[in-house]
């Protein structure tokens, strides 16, 4: 049994099935993905059928299924966004570092995500990497971000 | 005990405070302050912008100097291309606010302002006036700035000008008070009255009568009521709810506390979005100040009235915005909308009744309460009362958020307040109301913007998501983009609506990409392609089982209504006259340039390249996919693209 | 107040709270549905059930609307029917075009509306999903591709069953119904019941074939393939073949197995008067020790296996009794081979049972006796029909014919096996012939009989009063253990069947909605059960002899090692 994910289920002892996403919200925070011993474990916690955890984690976005990158970038597409060519950005993305959508190079250093709209249309486009957003992002500017974090992963 | 408590909130009615009281509001108002303090727009677009460089140089600065500064950091003003923000205000001086701040910028303004040094004045944005406080020469009024000029700012008021963790500066501005006046002087009855006469529609959406909807779930007999606050803003364009909590929480609180009086609730909870870090952080504190303050918990203020909020993150998920989908995330199922009736106002979260408002809609209480219904009704058209809050983005000079009475052109909006198209293009449309809206050309840029126009001309208030649209955009693109999002979007529970719109999905991505010529199978598929738009659309509007899907062909409707020339082009001439749809390109190879090299064959992904090495080499149409690799690694600029 | 509301043009009476489609269809209006289960709450997600509301004018949905005074609503206008037209086509369009090879051709909800609603042309084509089969089942086959997700699956796992194995996973487009994480089937907790399979209005759930291996069989000569069919299926087929419903086929259906080659005919109810007997001495012996009450049930295993996943500690009150299919796979391989001299190897064992759970149970590994299989086959009702069909068989031209024997006589005590309530009932009838050396004056029980989910009664045997309980539905079963564990001590037997109504209405049974067909199978079971004469397990006369000459007495030795098994905890996904 995952150590992390039990200290989390200790703190909503008795809970019922309105605590399911907020669990799993903390686990991901934690963890940075959802394994399925994680969502096993939250299932008999709540006596819930694994299949509806299962369920309901995939139904939302935010959750995810393989460990994140260690830098973790967000590419808004929002409409605002869309108009100013983030669909080009995701592209230029994906190339540069070989992966699609919700996966993790295999150095483990980067994931990659699409959000709907982080609300910050009058920059767009933009993307978030570790939580730091990077505004009116081009296909050039774009990879001296990416690097300058892969030089910061060297140093 | 604190004395905002005791000379301010526990005032009765129409009492006003002491002389003594007045002038320790004002300090906690900043109007009279004796030490200088530097604002800084620190919303998360503002953040984004580079405020969080400009608050690091501004803390080194004034350590260095030694000047003792306080740092307010506010929400967004809602000028988003002007950030990052930074406003400073001198003991007995306007408050002064400068645009587009760098981190060299700031510390020219910061020794500018403290050294008494001509201040930097390319990038002024304007000053504020404060009664009695020295005004800035030759340096314009900000109300006079023709971005905020029009606007009418109710629930925006004290975004990105005042502290939003301070309860205080809230309370010092006249904050909580209608609140407590709603508890002492009316019924739940007199306000659900108050509301609905008021004439305020729902803010996310439907537009559904505000106080009607109160009194629903007033006139149900229940143990436990909830009311539930929607900020689950999912509309990919909007972002109003985001920059009022990071900006004025507090508002929100106060007018949950007055919709939850009103209709019965002791119980709420704040459905907010996960991907706003800030806001949910922003909206803890307020809660934790309301909850110290009295206002928040049980029997508040001796009103025998028990409230409490609590917060749920919502886990990403566009339909959650629905409210039957949005009890169930709640409730921690899976976020799929089931049949109504029965409402949520009878039968909602946990099975009890439930009301469920927007952020904008409740930020808009306070001020009624406050103000009157009269007063609120005063304002905006014969049907849509108030105003709106539009976030403005795409192709537009200025870009961020406005609050205009509602009534106000889209042409005043993106023309006077926005300055137009940027960059001198050509104005091509406006999409208002997101997946769920629709576009507005030219010829109706001159309906006043409220709830019945919108639909009349095909759109839909929606959250207010206003994204603009020029010559450069191709309008099918759109529609593809939208309908690419609402596929993944819908929950999936009812056929109309997860088979339709994938179905209307890939018609759009016949219309917009490879191949050019194909098969004639390819061809008489695309040709249907409108009619089969048309008619899925109809059927998935009509049958859909939610708001979502009932609206989701709206997009695509629109824009075949309009744009349906640019569908034909698309489809038959195989072109997209904005550039968007880079499928369609086609690609040759100028025979005098090219020199043999291979280089383009070798890299074409589909072999589509042929050619003798040092012999000009051509591409065939039917293998090209129109990638574009050959243009990228052709040293001799010899293939040009039409 | 009395409702009524215009449909067509017509005046239609509704009850207060009535859905519109009930109304309709009490007026005889078939509105199309596809994600509709009679008796649980509507969810309104297939939108096939439309009907225009003439005062809103809009389309509502059927199912969900309550009927208000004064509606005035078309079912069938040209608005409506092409709405609904639209549906279909739309789910035809990423639809795999494989009716032809579809096991539902002919019998499938989705083509039956295609055809109702004149889909004549593909008019919306759409990208097919490239979803892999489930085949890890030894029970239930799921293919994804030809899943509607109308969600009646998920809805009848959960509500009905207590099993929740399946759910919605991912969203949108891309919408599955899956086990946790995609899994297997047969590593969830799916306990193979089956009546997932008996509300899917398509292809997509059905049993795992044993077709082949069976044909195999028959044309190997060195083979004696041996049949038995379980009390439920003589009752279940006759309108597969325009007979009517529920009556008892029996005779025929000896017949038609012999005409297709089975070497030798028995009927499972003989193996089912051979539990009783087995099983009621179980009850006293364990009432006398006051130990492991209440006993339950071991017939069903769609039942085991919830009790192995999901109530554990329960195990020591299963009996331990093999169940009817076992303990006739048992007895013809063993106390058969010998009497005709075979060896068990040159047996083929084939079972007929309205159940998907059997195939599961016949491959268990405690139901083999040093590798060989006690029974090496199951067909389901369904696919004995198909076999039938294949073979040519007109089964309205052919005598009846008795069963073999010994293992052919029956008992009425083991025909009402087939029905919840027939289990419990038998057993009380021996154990009170056991403990009293009478027999009951009335071996009719009402009180345990009928479709209810859970029936209970007390009965005095001689000096001693017991609590028996029926409970049909794995959900209902949940609801009576929860009381069991908290302490609840009032009952000695308790008869668990996981399928509403018991095998009658199990997850083998031809495909059919209607809850009327099961009624009138029960019904069957009992005139049986009114009509003919021994009415008591331990009266059946082959019974005895087999325990005259073979096994002894019961729990003795022999049934021990034959007729016995044990049951520990399962780890599954749950």
């Amino acid at each position: 049994m995952n150590d992390t994910t039990e200290q989390i289920l200790v703190k909503y002892k008795n809970a019922d099935r309105d605590s399911l996403i907020p669990i799993l919200q903390e686990i991901q925070e934690v963890e940075g993905w959802l394994s399925e011993k994680m969502l096993t474990s939250v299932g008999r916690h709540l006596d819930m059928p694994v299949s509806k955890v299962y369920g309901v984690a995939t139904f939302y976005n935010q959750f995810r299924f393989q460990p994140k990158g260690r830098f973790h970038i967000q590419v808004c597409r929002g409409t605002a966004c869309h108009v100013l060519g983030s669909a080009t950005v995701l592209e230029e993305i994906k190339k540069h570092l070989k992966i699609d959508v919700d996966e993790t190079t295999k150095d483990g250093l980067f994931s990659l995500e699409i959000v709907a709209c982080i609300g910050t249309c009058g920059l767009a486009p933009v993307i978030n990497i570790n939580g730091n957003f990077h505004a009116r992002v081009t296909t050039d500017s774009l990879r001296d971000i990416i690097e300058s974090y892969r030089v910061q992963n060297n140093n | 005990m604190n004395f905002l408590i005791s000379e301010v909130l526990n005032l009765a009615p129409g009492e006003s405070c002491s002389g003594d009281t007045g002038s320790k509001l004002e300090i906690l108002r900043n109007e009279k302050i004796d030490k200088p303090i530097i604002f800084i727009g620190a919303g998360t677009c503002g953040l984004g912008a580079g405020a969080d460089k400009i608050l690091e140089v501004t803390r080194a600065y004034l350590s260095e100097k030694n000047i003792d500064t306080e740092i307010i950091e506010t929400g967004c003003v809602g000028l988003c291309s002007s950030e990052p923000l930074m406003d400073v205000q001198l003991p007995g001086k306007n408050r002064i606010s400068f645009e587009k701040v760098t981190s060299d910028l700031a510390e020219e303004i910061l020794s500018a302002v403290f050294s008494g040094n001509p201040i930097p004045e390319n990038n002024v944005l304007g000053q504020y006036s404060a009664g009695g406080n020295e005004e800035w020469d030759g340096i314009g009024y900000i109300a006079e700035h023709p971005f905020f000029k029009p606007q009418k700012r109710l629930v925006l008021k004290n975004c990105g000008i005042r502290n939003p963790i301070s309860i205080e500066e809230y309370i010092a501005a006249g904050g909580y008070r209608s609140y407590l006046k709603g508890l002492r002087s009316y019924s739940p009855g007199d306000i659900c009255d108050k509301v609905e006469k008021s004439g305020l529609r729902g803010r996310g959406g439907g537009g559904f009568s505000t106080g009607r909807k109160w009194k629903f779930a007033f006139n149900v007999e229940s143990d436990q009521k909830y009311l539930v606050c929607n900020a689950d803003e999912g509309d990919p364009g909007a972002f109003m709810d985001r920059a009022i909590i990071e900006g004025d929480p507090h508002r929100l609180i106060e007018g949950m506390a007055i919709a939850a009086y009103a209709i019965g609730a002791t119980k709420s909870y704040v459905y907010i979005r996960a991907e706003y870090p800030l806001a949910l952080k922003r909206l803890e504190i307020a809660l934790e100040q309301a909850r110290e303050y009295g206002l928040l918990g049980k029997n508040i203020f001796d009103s025998g009235v028990d409230f409490e909020i609590k917060v749920k993150m919502g886990a990403g998920a566009f339909v959650c915005g629905e409210e039957t989908a949005l009890i169930h995330s709640i409730e921690g199922k899976r976020g799929m909308p089931r049949p109504r009736p029965p409402f949520p106002a009878t039968e909602g979260l946990f099975g009890k009744p439930t009301i469920i408002n927007n952020v904008e809609t409740l930020a808009n209480i306070p001020s009624i309460i406050e103000k009157g219904e009269e007063w609120f009704a005063s304002i905006g058209t014969e049907t849509s009362k108030g105003t709106k809050v539009f976030a403005l983005s795409g192709k537009i000079s200025l870009t961020g958020l406005v609050e205009i009475p509602m009534g106000t052109t889209v042409r005043e909006v993106i023309y006077d307040i926005a300055g137009g198209i940027r960059g001198g293009k050509k104005f091509k449309a406006v999409q208002i109301g997101g997946p769920s809206g629709g576009c507005i050309t030219e010829q109706n840029l001159d309906i006043p913007i409220d709830y019945d126009s919108l639909i009349e001309v095909g759109a839909m208030m929606g959250s207010g998501g206003m994204v603009v649209m020029d010559e450069d955009t191709c309008m099918v693109d759109v529609a593809k983009f939208f309908m690419d999002f609402i596929q993944r979007e819908s929950c999936g529970k009812c056929i109309p609506c997860r088979e339709g719109t994938r179905r209307m999905l890939e018609i759009l991505e016949d219309i917009t990409h490879k191949p050019v010529n194909g098969s004639s199978h390819h061809a008489l598929r695309r040709f249907k392609g409108v009619t089969q738009l048309e008619k899925l659309g109809k059927v998935i509007k009509e049958t859909s089982l939610c708001g979502l899907g009932q609206t989701a062909p709206n997009p695509v409707l629109s824009t075949l209504k309009w744009f349906r020339d640019e569908y034909e082009e698309h489809i038959f001439e195989r072109e997209c006259r904005a550039g968007v749809c880079t499928e369609l390109r086609t690609f040759t190879i100028d025979v005098d340039k090219c020199t043999g090299c291979t280089v383009c064959a070798k890299k074409c992904p589909t072999g589509a390249i042929i050619g003798a090495r040092k012999t000009p080499h051509f591409i065939v149409d039917d293998n090209c996919i129109s990638c574009g690799t050959c243009v990228q690694v052709c040293k001799f600029d010899a293939i040009t693209v039409n | 107040m009395n409702i009524t509301i215009d449909v067509n043009g017509t005046k239609m009476e509704a009850k207060k709270g009535e859905t519109v489609l009930n109304v309709l269809n009490d007026n005889g209006i078939q509105v199309p549905t596809l994600c509709h289960i009679k008796s649980m709450f509507p969810t309104g997600s297939c939108r096939m059930c439309v009907v225009e509301d003439i005062i809103s004018d809009k389309l509502i949905t059927s199912c969900s609307a309550v009927a208000e005074d004064g509606m005035k609503i078309l079912t069938h206008s040209p608005r409506v029917t092409e709405a609904r037209k639209v549906i279909v086509e739309l789910l035809l369009s990423n639809h795999p075009d494989d009716c032809l090879y579809c096991v539902r051709n002919g019998n499938c909800e989705l083509q039956g509306l295609a055809e109702e609603l004149c889909v004549t042309e593909r008019r919306i084509q759409g990208r097919k999903n490239k979803l892999p089969i489930d085949n890890s089942s030894v029970s239930i086959m799921r293919d994804p591709e030809k899943c509607i997700l109308c969600g009646r699956c998920v809805r009848v796992c959960e509500e009905v069953m207590g099993v929740a194995c399946i759910d919605f996973s991912k969203r949108g487009s891309r919408t599955v119904v899956s086990t946790a994480f995609d899994k297997g089937m047969n590593t969830s907790s799916c306990v193979n019941c089956g009546q997932c399979i008996m509300v899917c209005p398509t292809g997509a759930l059905t049993e795992q074939n044993h077709f082949t291996g069976i044909r195999e069989a028959l044309t190997d000569p060195s083979k004696t393939v041996v049949v038995q069919y379980a009390p439920a299926i003589s009752v279940s087929i006759a309108e597969e073949f325009g007979m009517e419903p529920g009556i008892d086929i029996a005779g025929i259906m000896n017949a038609a197995l012999r005409k297709i080659g089975f070497d030798y005919v028995f009927d499972t109810s003989f193996a089912a008067d051979l539990t009783i007997m087995e099983e009621s001495n179980e009850l006293i012996k364990r009432i006398n020790e006051n130990r492991n009450l209440p006993l339950i049930t071991s017939c069903c295993p769609a039942w085991v296996k919830y009790a192995e996943e999901f109530v554990p500690e329960l195990l020591p009150n299963i009996s331990t009794c093999k169940s009817p299919q076992q303990m006739a796979g048992a007895i013809i391989k063993s106390y058969f081979a010998k009497q005709k001299n075979i060896s068990k190897e040159d047996i083929y064992s084939v079972s007929i049972m309205p159940c998907t759970a059997k195939k599961f149970e016949a491959q268990r590994e405690e139901m083999t006796n040093k590798g060989i299989s006690d029974v090496d086959a199951v067909l389901t009702t369904r696919e004995f029909v198909k076999f039938v069909k294949l073979f040519g068989i007109n089964m309205h031209e052919i005598e009846s014919e008795t069963a073999d024997s010994p293992l052919g006589i029956r008992t009425t005590a083991g025909k009402i096996f087939g029905a919840s309530g027939g289990v419990a009932e038998a057993a009380i009838r021996t154990a009170y012939y056991m403990l009293t050396g009478d027999e009951l004056v009335q071996f009719k029980i009402p009180e345990l009989r009928g479709f209810k989910g859970q029936k209970e009664t007390r009965l005095k045997i001689g000096d001693l009063e017991i609590g028996v309980a029926v409970v049909n539905g794995l959900a209902n079963a949940k609801k009576l253990l929860d009381e069991i564990k908290a302490g609840r001590d009032d009952i000695h037997f308790i008869e668990i069947m996981a399928c509403p109504g018991g095998c009658v209405g199990g997850g083998g049974q031809p495909v059919n909605m209607d809850e009327k067909a099961v009624k009138e199978r029960i019904k069957s079971l009992y005139r049986i059960d009114d009509t003919e004469s021994i009415k008591v397990s331990h009266k059946n006369p082959d019974v005895i002899i087999l325990y005259n000459e073979f096994l002894g007495k019961p729990l003795g030795k022999k049934s021990h090692e034959l007729l016995h098994t044990g049951f520990k905890k399962r780890e599954v996904i749950i």
